[in-house]
């Protein structure tokens, strides 16, 4: 027990001067909880790289947002719920200004603690669709899209390939998913839509563990001759689900996968079979870009990222900078609705609800044509934005569709009546006590 | 030297058989949970309650729970992140149909649950032993989990599958949800493992620990000594998962605010448990906070501690090298020591009463 | 219900023979693919009693640093000799490191031990290699890819060239263990290490050298299987779950036995995809996962030693 005892004191110790805030000039504090480290290691790194790069190219091409500089701090959570909680508790002395979890797992730890500690979380189209329903959930953000709105869009992909939404009838609709939280998602919404549109849908859960054991799934989708699959996977589960389906011979081009679906090593695994294969998206990929071509000048060429250059436009990383771009964005507003420097949690919370990003302001930041316009407001955390469908042509994500609305009047309810059975039963569930503000 | 013995004197049997005969021992107790419980709560900071000492109890918990079964009856489990997933779910599902009932009344109700289902699983036991009775436990595990994301009720038909705690209060005070503070929460879980860790060594001192530990050193022996083996071991595991499930069910209301099952309950989760009791040593209570506490703190050390004393190393090298550190620490201490570090502590123990004249 | 359950999966394996044989297929594939994980373990336990849990690692480290040293430049073929240089390192160090200050341990303490090794690993191979999953050389090893389908029973039955190959290759590194086991000096020194280590001690042989030899073994095994995962999916940190389906095979065949590993390895592997296949539909599906605990349980039941494990004889 002696033993014991000295480590937790050594522990105390250091915990004490950690908790200790370094705020000499203005500055905002960003961490960021990524994942370098652990079976899916392979899509964090890219979305980590993308994250650090773009709020570090702010650092040196602006000095920060707004005038106040951008302290970044990665907290690895090897997309464990446990050390991303841990990630959580040991920066919330440093006022963060937002979290980013950046696993389903942890994310739902994230949604009680935000509100108690008056952190916003921003789940980027991931985490709990139902979060998008900004009554009960005033500190949890999931732009630009929810899963929800994924599905939908896919159902509508499905009916535009087929040729109208009265051609879906008799379908036949998979749902291959990680049998978890995260690969459960769409469940509710597919069904909802099967019902209206009269299409089958058949799902395939694959265990954590059988994520690289695909087999017998893939040949049950044979049997059931499904028409379209969609692939709510994630890690090792994509680069596997997509050989499979090369294996058995099923049409590339009617594998769409969820964003998170949509790595270049995901698709790369599958060699040449894996052309045309599909995932939804909210940005564009490539390195044309100005803002990306800022992100070569001032961050990699001088040797700051941990990304490889030929890495830097592809999917993830892109997503890693749209996901900074979305941090940014909410900092700036709340720097103008406060008119302080320094903005708090607090005041990014504000500054996300009245979030709104117009073609002009994406053109000035040199993200014309790599992202589409997108609003947020109090009642909707997640504004159900576009998304639309990339192919792989190969060596590389291509836009493939239009962008397309989701089906909100399907969505919407459902999501608004999950968030009321999620927080029913809680008496100790916040009610919503924060104003809403007009747009800045 | 610090140890001194002399003057103490036993006048019955029943000081002579007492847990800690020496008063030495007994100071030294007091003064820990004196420490646990007025001087951690008063000085200690937000994250070193919760991100430390509240995960460093919840385990502890659960690695005397299978400490009861491999430690002390010799089975080696694999499943005993699974019987947490049980107590877990069975709390929640009794706290939020039964929303009245105190919710420690259902901490500690939720363990039976565990129990039950472990003792099912526990039947194989009697044909099946050593190496192949661990893989037969990792059944249980993986069944158990699938049971979780599939059965809907579990989860009162989430669309997402993950639980959420509500709040719930005791003598007034907020206990669970996020508005709880990590004080209180620490406080109730340090009351809940005092009491279970003092049942657990009455338990394991009296004439059913006794009857575990003979099954463990032969169990062959031990039937012609006239111990059914069935219901010992039956015991032992339904024992062992009830302490695994009330371990379970302070994770998800104590510590985290609700959760996954397929997140918290899974194959690692069991084989993290089965570390601490190894390093911490079997067969030993106090190794079940030494393992646990090595096993919670040393990654935090490295990942949170050399940072602020100045030497600062990227996030993820800091990952790398704490699962290297990890690995070697564990073989090293096995090396030192196979029987973990309760008995090194032991020995220190009987150097210090010696000391300085160990002859 | 019944029918469900006992008469409707029989009549669809005969409506369409063809998904049947694919079925068929995929499960011996993945049978001889579990084998060979489960091969490592047995070639361990029988050497030296110890339960290796970082044989799952072990396959991971063995693929990522092929793939590693390919990226880096280093030709194919070079790269496998380095890389089975790297396992014939670590089989010596663990032998001098872990086995040797343990010898005599209880059981459990070394199987602790190998769990102490994965962490080691998996530390070493991140740091050294970095995180990120990476893509099998197939081709650079002349690894077929593509199908053959044949169309037979009225439907397509496709075969992977590269299952195929795993199958011959696994079926190859089998039988050359057995006949070195059976027929060298090395290989009979091993077998009598097996038997009782003081015997084997007496007449000169040498333990830790003994310990190196399988160690070595159990690498160039997992260097094997971490290619043919690898190819099949990618290498990955997350693929050392994979090593977990050994475990039912290891309890099926008994953990001492080569031929066990096999047989064990081919019914777990097609028992487990027909379950998933013909009645997971009923339950929902993703049974795949502890239907392979059960069959292996209900075999215990019967044998607690495994189908070809040694009888275990308790004295007092």
């Amino acid at each position: 027990m002696k033993r014991n005892l000295t480590l937790s004191a050594l522990l105390a110790a250091t915990a004490l001067t950690m908790a200790a805030p370094v705020q000499a000039q203005d500055s905002v504090y960003v961490p960021l909880l990524t994942y370098r480290t652990g079976p899916f290691s392979g899509s964090g790194v890219h979305i980590a790289n993308g994250m650090r790069d773009y709020l570090e190219m702010l650092n040196q091409r602006d000095g920060g947002i707004g005038g106040a500089k951008i302290v970044i701090e990665e907290c690895e959570t090897g997309y464990d719920t446990k050390k991303g909680v841990e990630c959580y508790e040991s920066t919330k002395a440093k006022k963060p200004v937002m979290y980013n979890p950046y696993s389903t797992g942890i994310t739902l730890q994230l949604i009680p603690k935000a509100a108690a500690d008056k952190v916003p979380v921003l789940s980027m189209a991931y985490g709990l669709s139902a979060a998008a329903d900004g009554t009960n959930f005033p500190w949890v953000f999931n732009p630009p899209a929810t899963y929800w709105d994924g599905a939908s869009v896919f159902i509508k992909h499905v009916a535009a390939k087929e040729g109208g939404l009265d051609k879906l009838k008799g379908k036949t609709i998979g749902l291959i998913h990680l049998d978890a939280p995260f690969g459960k998602e769409p469940i509710p919404v597919l069904e909802a839509l099967a019902k209206k549109y009269e299409f089958n849908l058949k799902l395939y859960p694959v265990p954590a563990a059988q994520m690289q054991n695909q087999g017998s799934v893939w040949l049950s989708i044979r049997r059931d001759k499904v028409d379209w699959i969609y692939n709510q996977g994630w890690g090792a589960m994509n680069p596997t689900a997509v050989k499979e389906a090369v294996k058995n011979g099923f049409p590339m081009e009617k594998l769409v996968g969820v964003w998170w679906a949509g790595g270049d090593d995901d698709a790369r695994a599958g060699e040449a079979g894996a052309k045309g294969y599909k995932t939804l998206n909210f940005h564009n990929t490539g390195a044309q870009f100005p803002v990306m071509q800022d992100i070569l000048k001032h961050v990699v060429d001088k040797g700051l990222s941990q990304a490889k250059k030929e890495q830097v436009g592809e999917n993830l990383y892109n997503r890693g900078v749209y996901n900074s771009m979305l941090i940014v964005e909410a900092v700036r507003n709340a720097q103008k609705l406060t008119g302080k420097k320094s903005v708090t949690g607090e005041d990014v919370r504000r500054g996300l609800e009245t979030l709104n990003i117009t073609e002009a302001r994406l053109k000035e930041m040199g993200m014309e044509g790599f992202a589409n316009p997108m609003k947020l407001s109090c009642t909707d955390h997640s504004g159900h934005n576009k998304v639309f469908v990339s192919q792989w042509d190969g060596s590389k994500y291509v836009k493939a569709s239009d962008w397309m609305d989701p089906i909100k009047d399907v969505v919407r309810p459902l999501i608004e009546e999950e968030a009321k059975t999620f927080v029913g039963k809680d008496p100790g569930w916040p009610k919503r006590t924060e104003a809403c503000d007009k747009a800045a | 030297m610090f140890y001194r013995e002399a003057g103490q004197f036993k006048k019955t049997y029943a000081a002579d058989m007492a847990v800690f005969p020496i008063l030495q021992d007994r100071i030294g107790l007091g003064i820990i949970l004196f420490i646990a419980a007025v001087v951690i709560p008063l000085t200690g900071s937000t994250f070193f309650i919760s991100s430390v000492m509240i995960p460093f109890l919840v385990f502890s918990l659960a690695a005397m729970g299978l400490n009861i079964v491999t430690g002390y009856t010799g089975l080696i489990s694999l499943g005993s992140a699974a019987f947490m997933g049980v107590g877990a779910f069975a709390c929640f599902k009794l706290t939020t149909s039964f929303p009245n009932v105190n919710i420690l009344v259902w901490i500690l109700a939720s363990g039976f649950f565990s129990a039950v289902i472990g003792a099912l699983f526990a039947i194989p036991s009697l044909r099946i032993k050593g190496f192949y009775l661990a893989v037969a436990t990792l059944a249980a595990q993986f069944f158990l989990e699938w049971c979780f994301v599939r059965i809907p009720w579990l989860y009162n038909y989430s669309a997402s599958g993950a639980i959420q705690v509500p709040q719930r209060t005791l003598f007034g005070h907020i206990i669970t949800g996020a508005n709880a503070t990590p004080t209180t929460r620490y406080l109730v879980l340090l009351a809940i493992v005092v009491f279970m860790t003092w049942i657990a060594s009455n338990i394991l001192h009296g004439r059913v620990g006794r009857t575990f530990m003979a099954v463990r050193d032969m169990d062959i022996a031990a039937e012609l000594m006239g111990i059914r083996l069935l219901p010992a071991k039956l015991t032992a595991f339904a024992l062992s998962s009830f302490y695994c499930g009330v371990a379970g069910a302070v994770m998800v209301t104590l510590w985290y605010t609700g959760g996954e099952a397929s997140d918290l309950f899974n194959i690692r989760q069991s084989f993290y448990i089965l570390f601490m009791v190894i390093i911490g040593g079997l067969g030993s209570l106090l190794g079940c906070f030494l393992g646990s506490a090595l096993l919670n703190i040393v990654p935090l050390v490295l990942k949170y501690g050399l940072p602020s004393i100045g030497i600062a190393i990227a996030s993820e090298t800091a990952e790398h090298i704490n699962h290297l550190l990890v690995g070697a620490l564990i073989i090293f201490i096995l090396i030192v020591e196979p029987h973990g570090m309760a008995r090194l502590w032991q020995i220190t123990k009987q150097k210090l009463r010696t000391w300085p004249f160990p002859y | 219900m019944l029918y469900n359950i006992l008469i409707d999966p029989f009549v669809q394996m005969g409506a369409s023979p063809d998904l049947f044989v694919q079925t068929l297929w995929e499960g011996l594939v993945s049978g001889v693919l579990y084998a060979l994980i489960a091969l490592g373990f047995v070639l361990i336990f029988k050497a030296s009693g110890v339960f290796n849990f970082a044989q799952g690692i072990m396959v991971v480290f063995a693929g990522l640093t092929l793939v590693g040293l390919h990226e880096k430049g280093v030709p194919a073929w070079i790269a496998v000799l380095l890389t089975l240089g790297v396992m014939y390192v670590l089989a010596i160090a663990v032998e001098r490191v872990v086995l040797r200050p343990l010898v005599n341990q209880p059981d459990i303490i070394l199987f602790m031990a190998t769990f102490g090794l994965t962490y080691v690993l998996i530390g070493i191979g991140e740091f050294i290699f970095g995180g990120e999953p990476k893509q099998m050389i197939t081709e650079q090893l002349f690894l077929p890819t593509g199908s053959i389908d044949v169309n037979m029973l009225g439907g397509r039955v496709t075969f992977q060239k590269l299952d195929i190959a795993a199958a011959v290759i696994a079926s190859a590194m089998i039988i050359g263990l057995s006949l070195f086991f059976q027929y060298t000096r090395i290989g009979r020194a091993l077998r009598a290490v097996a038997d009782s280590h003081k015997a084997a001690l007496s007449v000169g042989i040498s333990l830790n050298q003994i310990w190196a030899i399988v160690w070595f073994a159990a690498g160039i095994v997992a260097l094997i299987t971490g290619i043919m995962w690898g190819a099949r999916s990618e290498v990955s940190f997350g693929l050392d779950i994979i090593a977990l389906k050994a475990l039912p095979v290891l309890i099926l065949g008994g953990f001492t036995s080569v031929p066990g590993a096999i047989i064990g390895g081919l019914i777990i592997g097609v028992g487990e995809k027909m379950a998933e296949f013909y009645w997971g539909p009923l339950v929902g599906g993703g049974i795949e996962n502890w239907i392979a605990y059960v069959i292996a349980l209900g075999f215990l039941m019967y044998r607690p030693q495994g189908l070809f494990g040694d009888k275990i004889i308790e004295r007092i």
